[in-house]
């Protein structure tokens, strides 16, 4: 039987114990003594959060295909076993086997949002890693980063020994067999870094060197060795189809977030909307192989036992074969109790459809994402959804039974003015009129419209990457002004308006265009006590604040500042394909308004075909 | 035709940690996984035909838990035994298959006694030679314990609820009242011996393994317990 890491008195106090003791379905347990690498992948959130994230459980499955890898799994501990483990000094541990995260060889940490920076503090702090890579000996393991922050790396420069740019399907391997050699010959810690910046997609920080102008910004960021190339260059899949994907993923004892088989039919998305940061990241945008993903359904709901299976893409709609796999897995799963949940698809007579054969329509809500509130302002964005587009989807879907409708916006967006925010309100108002022209015996009761606004962050490797943002009065202003305005509406009593909270999403932009100094605001915060930042019950602003002070960082450097279209960006090492002079040109486009076809319509030449597949070859 | 099917089932290690509802989803996604033929409620979004005898509680392990499902067709017992324990993770097994007579009621109506085994975890016994003393305590005709009720405080007498007991060593054997008229947890009558005898035993000092659960088919007066099990029958 498996001991555990900690004791029965610990796991009898702390909520949720099976969040600690792993053993769950799928779980891979090896023996160590016939295994070469250690590799722990850590999610740095709660684990019911990190469980539900598709990557680590393609990486997992992927390094544990290798006989002389075994790849454990490794979480935020909660804030309650958090004070235990402190007070008690027990060292953190991974799921499978409860050994020390300190004696594995790698602990790879997947970064997905900005907001789970002092959490991977916490996950070195407690694992008794020295949060500076500098400090780290050959007792350490190699900390690597991974995932969509990754591409701007340098507010956490310091306490990587190494970020993967890119998937990680890729390179890993290479990786791993350099470490076994490196191991056997007895060279420094710096010796197998500088071997591993040659690998394509691997980003040493500690081998570059960044100089700053009087102005804060930056002058020059040079590799001080002639091992670190002076780029590092984005790493993906071609192949989406002949590779790794995980037939039987890890399920969890307790209830993740995400509760269910995911199938990710595709890579990347053709639309080029401005403010999207994964639309640029993962250009160009790659298909799977319909058969490989109804063999994968298969095979995934029967090893898992799950009774939902959910297909993931940033566009559904624009997976080529959707009405022929949907409609495969209404047929085979439809009678046994499978739901199909279908995310992030165009609302049209054919969603409608199978979105009416798969739910049930009264207790349902239909979601548009129209981001901004006026045909100008998403015509600034790229945002190619007309208002004749959602009227009539909203029409269809209310002669089909639906009555609930969730629309999504940002606010403070570039060149926004108070005409597009008041448009939020009244394009709400005009879906309440179409439901209210839809012939009564076709309507279901009252409709109930929900609005919800995020704040808009400007996100490297995107058009906005220059745009200013938002100060927290003003994106509160902006908010107050759509509350207001919704409130004027005729149907406003079906109307009901969210918003988020301010703090957080400043922070979130100083983080996402921050530079290497940034990092020690990041690290005085976590002394300080911020932990769980993304869980508004945890998120202490006055920490934060406190921390700029003390840091001697002025946050509207990051924020508000102008930045010219020649300025050096802290991630302007990274080539991701899409080319800088896209991007510009991209920018300036928004600002003349102008719409950018998507790259099945035409190719814009943004750059991502130098990597020779996706959509930009599909012809 | 549709049968009823009760499963009995241990539970050991680890997954004494993982609670009574994420239990259920467990075996919801192993019965998928071992392709049962499980039958589902009528409605727009059917659930499995599963219930459960008696929660267990966190902490605890068990040989002797049951469910009760409803299926379209059986494999022979050995074969659905075989089938579920392969898609089992460790920490549960399967331990018997067997169809219930028609009209038979289902386990969490009947239960009406329990066996447990209870041990101090090392370095937590209350004192040397709590064995003896223990056994003078159980030997009292009354145990009266505070319960508080809606209404207030009440004071209730558990004794009754004892069936029998032994004291082997540093094991507590008892087989107690359970299910929904009575149910006496083996921690409360511990935990109020601790009182009775002037030392505070805390759940987390005990180490309580359940045995078997049991139906009642004789009177108050007379009980005549039956395992849950035996009321049903294997499939050839």
């Amino acid at each position: 039987m498996r001991k555990l890491a900690l004791s029965d008195e610990i796991l009898m106090t702390v909520e949720k114990p099976a969040r600690y003791i792993g053993g769950e379905v799928n779980a891979v347990i090896k023996d160590k003594e016939k295994t070469d690498i250690r590799f722990c992948m850590c999610f740095p959130d709660v684990y019911e959060i990190g469980m539900s994230h598709l990557g680590i459980q393609i990486l997992y499955d992927m390094f544990n295909r290798r006989e002389d890898i075994w790849c454990e799994r490794v979480y935020s501990p909660w804030t309650d076993l958090d004070k235990i483990m402190r007070e008690k000094n027990i060292p953190l541990f991974a799921l499978e086997s409860q050994d020390s995260v300190k004696d594995f060889d790698f602990l790879g940490i997947t970064i997905q949002y900005e907001m789970c920076y002092t959490n991977i503090l916490q996950i070195l702090d407690l694992a008794q890693i020295p949060l500076e890579a500098s400090k780290r000996t050959k007792e350490h393991p190699f900390v690597i980063g991974g995932g969509p922050c990754a591409y701007n790396p340098e507010p956490l420069a310091e306490f990587f020994d190494m970020f993967y740019i890119g998937e990680g399907e890729t390179q890993y391997f290479r990786l791993m067999d350099l470490y076994k050699e490196w191991r056997t010959g007895g060279a420094s810690r710096e010796a197998f870094l500088m071997q591993a910046a040659q690998i394509p997609g691997i980003y040493v920080p500690s081998l570059y060197d960044v100089a700053y102008k009087e102005d804060g910004t930056i002058a020059s960021m040079t590799p001080n060795c002639p091992e670190a190339p002076e780029k590092v260059r984005k790493q993906l899949v071609l192949d989406m189809t002949d590779t790794f994907y995980p037939e039987k993923p890890v399920v969890p004892f307790i209830k993740a977030t995400q509760d269910r088989v995911v199938l990710e039919i595709q890579r990347g998305c053709i639309r080029g909307c401005r403010f999207c940061q994964a639309g640029m990241l993962y250009r160009p945008a790659r298909e799977r192989d319909l058969e490989m993903l109804k063999k994968y359904a298969c095979s995934m709901l029967k090893n898992t036992g799950y009774e939902e299976i959910s297909l993931s893409s940033l566009s559904s709609s624009d997976y080529s074969c959707l009405e022929e796999l949907v409609n495969f897995l209404m047929d085979e799963f439809g009678s046994k109790g499978i739901n199909i949940s279908l995310p992030s698809l165009r609302i049209d007579a054919f969603s409608l459809d199978v979105m009416g054969k798969v739910q049930d329509v009264r207790k349902s809500s239909l979601t548009f994402a129209p981001e901004a509130g006026s045909q100008r302002l998403r015509d600034v964005i790229n945002k190619g959804l007309t208002e004749e587009v959602i009227l009539n989807g909203a029409g269809q879907a209310f002669e089909g039974g639906w009555s609930r409708v969730k629309l999504y916006f940002m606010l403070g967006l570039p060149t926004e003015t108070e005409e597009d925010i008041k448009s939020i309100a009244w394009l709400a108002q005009k879906i309440a009129e179409r439901y209210y022209e839809t012939p009564k015996e076709q309507r279901n009761g009252k409709c109930q419209i929900v609005v919800s606004t995020s704040f808009f962050v400007p996100k490297p490797f995107t058009p906005f990457q220059w745009a200013r943002m938002c100060t927290k009065e003003e994106f509160l202003q902006r908010a107050y002004v759509v509350n207001h305005e919704i409130k004027e509406q005729k149907n406003r009593k079906s109307m009901k308006y969210n918003w988020h909270e301010a703090d957080v999403t400043v922070l979130e932009g100083i983080l996402a265009r921050g530079d290497r100094k940034v990092g020690a605001v990041v690290r005085r915060a976590y002394e300080k006590g911020c932990l769980f930042d993304s869980w508004s019950e945890w998120f202490c602003n006055s920490f934060w604040m406190e921390a700029f002070e003390e840091c001697g960082i002025d946050m509207n450097f990051y924020t508000t500042r102008e930045r010219a279209l020649d300025e050096i960006f802290p991630w302007d090492f990274i080539d991701i394909g899409v080319s800088r002079a896209f991007l510009e040109r991209e920018w300036s486009r928004a600002h003349e308004e102008k719409v950018t076809k998507n790259c099945r319509q035409i190719c814009s030449g943004c750059g991502a075909a130098v990597y020779g597949g996706g959509v930009c070859h599909e012809h | 035709m549709n049968t009823n099917i009760r499963v009995k089932f241990r539970k050991y290690g680890c997954l004494k940690f993982i609670g009574h509802l994420d239990v259920m989803r467990y075996f919801q996604k192993a019965i998928r996984r071992a392709d049962i033929a499980i039958c589902y409620s009528e409605g727009f979004s059917p659930h499995m035909i599963m219930s459960f005898a008696a929660p267990l509680g966190v902490g605890l392990t068990s040989d002797g838990e049951y469910m009760d499902i409803s299926v379209k067709s059986s494999p022979s017992s050995a074969e659905a035994v075989k089938r579920l324990n392969e898609v089992m993770a460790e920490g549960i097994d399967v331990v018997s298959w067997r169809a219930l007579p028609e009209n038979s009621k289902n386990a969490m109506s009947i239960v009406a006694a329990a066996d447990y085994e209870v041990r101090f975890r090392e370095g937590c016994g209350p004192f040397n030679g709590w064995q003896e003393k223990l056994g003078e305590f159980l030997e009292l005709s009354q145990i009266c314990i505070l319960k508080k009720t809606k209404k207030g405080v009440q004071e209730t007498d558990i004794r009754p609820w004892l069936y029998n007991y032994t004291i082997e060593g540093d094991v507590i054997s008892m087989q107690v009242s359970a299910g929904s008229v009575h149910n006496l947890k083996p921690e409360l009558l511990i935990g109020s011996f601790g009182d009775w005898a002037g030392v505070k035993i805390p759940v987390s000092a005990l180490l309580v393994h359940r045995k078997e659960i049991y139906a009642d088919q004789g009177t108050e007066e007379k009980h005549s317990l039956i395992s849950l099990e035996a009321l049903g029958e294997e499939i050839g």
